[in-house]
């Protein structure tokens, strides 16, 4: 069974993600059973009937708006942003509205060109789980969520500042 | 100046191990180079024409003489034993190896520096007025505030992977030496009717491809709020930025696309949600930041010493470079001394590790041992007595730190060009010294005076062109090197872009191009009007019609690749 990162441990996981490929359309596309992250588009044009399931995901293009998602986040069991890149960083502001505007306290979690050395950021701003890229060896990737011990600003992670959280030095003290 | 505590010191320390593993993981092919290019841009490596080259943020032009003396180790040690400043204000090493860059960092650390996002799409070093908490002009010393913005930005992990690269300016003095109106945000600390400090907030200036002034879209920030704001204009960037085509990802086409003040509003919209919130600065914070910029210990001194008069007065030389590169000071009896990096001759902006040890040992024995770098790729010591300006003058002097040119014809701006980068279309440092050796009779250039000669290699405009009285910029015809030329730019409190005068030129022509530009202004220039000024007041079209008058011959001798390498 194929592994994803989630709460900085590796585990299994059996959630398939669909992708529309060439001439399929949101509207007609068949969601096969079982645990599913479906397209918002494919959530729009099929909601109702996916409704039902009592397990479905939906994930994100980094185009498209977390507000589409407004009011309905209590559906879904995962929600999923997808980096087509990984310099593509419209996620990490799409994640932190996720979190941070829209509420959503559920699996928010990371697809696509997921690697080690973003993970820091990504589960700054509120991501919980990470589908690295098949090709990457994922014990390797884990490493990143652990590659700084402070940060100076605030995010989803850390709602205070460094400077409200420690007393830090001034000129006097310092040599 | 600002010193880490263990917090700066262990997220630095931290990144170098990081970065450290990153390279062994390229070395032994886990990361792709297409994966490893990005990670090491944010950490300033580029792969250049001939070797890596290594940008080290000088964190908003501050400098002490043991960071000083540690560039000159690198430079001896990991390169070929000098360095290049840059517009700005870091310092950029050419032949450098992968292998050794995590050493390299390992050093900067010690003298607490580093290169972290010094390049890439990324919250780029925070620059500032070079005669920041000195110039007599000053309305609020920015130093704190650029600090307080440098920890914020530093991995901020929601902005490290922006449409493009992103460049924040601050300036606090009456004027505006930090060129905050070609940068992404451009911060102007002031004071309002009430006395309360805050920012009035320029966005999307630029130059490279689309040249574009920043747009006021806030008059007046309390401070407190800084921070928040800052994330409210990063977080609509980020969303909003074109990512389609990286020549109109910056933020001054979005802001261009929809307007100063429907970008304005966004922002508005965007911040009501995180104002107030915990990113909110405090009194107790600025506070600790505040104290490492408070002033040395001066003397009481007093206004005028008269032994500076008499040998200002006897002394012609002297009197040349007290002119041009020494400026006022707050503080009576003291001044701010400009070390010109641009003797003739010398590529602008380059520095010998020699030259940086021997600068270190002037700032600890006549500027309390610290240092700033200029945008205009010049060094100064902020804090020197009038009385010691002499015998600083002589020392300079006999290492090549003394030409009297700050603001005049030679003090050209100049990025490293096709001699190095790989974005270059052309050459710029050769053209930079045929023009330099051709004007090089500082009489001449006292008479021209004031101007601005600026030189980019590339559309992405690294040697400020835009901005340049005369710009000059590298262009590529049909695989060649020509020159287009433009007047009228201006840096500053007046700033505006220059025009482009007409066909380009080949780079022989280029000096008698800027010959008979000068010409023209010295046959129509009132007796107070500095070039700039003729040009606005005349426009382009006589500066124009006498370059173009007659053909211009391309048979005189430029520096070529050979003569700097």
């Amino acid at each position: 069974m194929p592994e994803i990162i989630k709460n900085k441990t590796v585990v299994s996981d059996d959630w398939n993600v669909l992708r529309l490929v060439e001439g399929e359309t949101a509207e007609t596309v068949t969601v096969p059973q079982g645990r599913v992250i479906v397209p918002l588009k494919v959530w729009q044009a099929q909601g109702e009937a996916l409704k039902a399931r009592a397990e479905i995901g939906v994930w994100l293009a980094s185009d498209e708006r977390p507000e589409e998602l407004k009011g309905q986040l209590d559906s879904f069991k995962v929600v999923a942003v997808d980096f087509p890149k990984f310099a593509d960083g419209r996620g990490y502001s799409i994640a932190y509205n996720l979190r941070a505007r829209l509420g959503y306290t559920g699996e928010l979690r990371a697809i696509g060109d997921v690697l080690r050395d973003q993970l820091f950021y990504m589960q700054r701003v509120g991501f919980d789980a990470f589908a690295v890229r098949a090709d990457k060896n994922i014990h390797d990737a884990v490493k990143g969520l652990t590659d700084f011990s402070e940060k100076y600003q605030t995010s989803w992670d850390e709602k205070n500042p460094l400077f409200r959280r420690v007393k830090r030095e001034t000129a006097q003290t310092a040599d | 100046m600002y010193r880490y505590d263990q917090y700066d010191h262990l997220i630095v320390k931290e990144r170098v191990a990081q970065y450290r593993d990153q390279v062994r993981r390229r070395l032994s092919d886990e990361l792709a180079e297409d994966e490893f290019r990005i990670l090491r841009l944010q950490n300033g490596l580029y792969l250049q024409r001939h070797a890596y080259m290594l940008r080290i943020a000088i964190p908003y032009g501050m400098l002490a003489s043991k960071q000083l003396r540690k560039f000159a180790e690198i430079a001896v040690k990991y390169d070929r034993g000098y360095g290049h400043f840059t517009t700005r204000q870091n310092i950029q090493f050419n032949w450098i190896k992968l292998e050794e860059s995590p050493e390299i960092l390992e050093q900067l650390a010690s003298v607490e520096m580093h290169a972290i996002q010094t390049s890439g799409n990324c919250i780029r070093n925070t620059t500032s007025d070079e005669l920041a908490g000195v110039a007599a002009d000053e309305i609020v010393d920015p130093r704190p505030y650029a600090e307080l913005i440098r920890e914020w930005s530093t991995f901020h992990p929601e902005f490290a992977y922006l449409p493009r690269k992103f460049k924040i300016a601050i300036s606090g003095a009456a004027e505006d030496r930090a060129a905050t109106a070609v940068h992404d945000i451009g911060l102007h600390v002031i004071k309002n009717e009430a006395g309360e400090v805050g920012f009035r907030v320029l966005v999307g200036g630029g130059m490279g491809r689309t040249p574009i002034l920043g747009s006021v879209i806030r008059d007046f920030l309390p401070w407190k709020h800084a921070m928040s704001y800052l994330e409210a204009i990063l977080r609509v960037y980020n969303q909003y930025g074109r990512r389609d085509n990286m020549y109109k990802a910056r933020i001054k086409i979005l802001v261009k696309a929809i307007g100063p003040e429907e970008f304005a509003r966004q922002v508005e919209e965007e911040w009501a949600q995180i104002k107030d919130g915990p990113s909110t600065l405090t009194e107790e914070e600025l506070q600790r930041v505040a104290k490492f910029f408070t002033d040395p210990a001066y003397e009481t001194l007093p206004a005028v010493d008269a032994a500076y008069e008499r040998l200002k007065a006897e002394d012609r030389g002297f009197a040349n470079w007290i002119k041009r590169n020494v400026k006022a000071h707050k503080k009576a009896g003291y001044a701010a001394v400009v070390l010109s990096l641009k003797k003739p001759g010398v590529p602008p902006g380059d520095i010998t590790a020699d030259q940086m040890n021997f600068v270190a040992d002037l700032a600890d024995k006549y500027s309390f041992g610290e240092l700033r770098v200029t945008h205009e790729q010049n060094l100064v010591l902020a804090d020197v007595k009038q009385s010691e300006l002499y015998a600083l003058w002589q020392a300079a002097k006999s290492h090549g730190l003394a030409t009297p040119n700050i603001g005049l014809l030679t003090d050209i701006i100049c990025c490293p060009g096709g001699d190095f980068c790989s974005l270059a279309n052309a050459k710029s440092i050769p053209i930079a010294q045929a023009i330099a050796e051709k004007f090089e009779n500082i009489d001449f250039q006292h008479d021209i005076g004031d101007i601005e000669l600026n030189i980019s290699g590339c559309i992405n405009a690294c040697g400020h062109h835009h901005v340049g009285n005369i710009g000059i910029l590298g262009v590529d015809k049909d695989g060649s090197e020509w020159y287009q030329v433009s007047l009228g730019g201006a840096q500053g409190n007046e700033s505006s872009i220059g025009k482009i005068i007409g066909p380009s030129f080949s780079a022989t022509q280029m000096p008698t191009v800027i010959d008979r530009l000068l010409q023209v202004y010295v046959q129509q220039r009132t007796e107070e009007e500095r070039f700039i000024d003729t040009v606005r007041r005349i426009g382009v079209t006589p500066f124009k019609e006498f370059v173009y008058a007659t053909p211009i011959r391309s048979a005189e001798y430029v520096a070529g690749e050979d003569a700097n390498a």
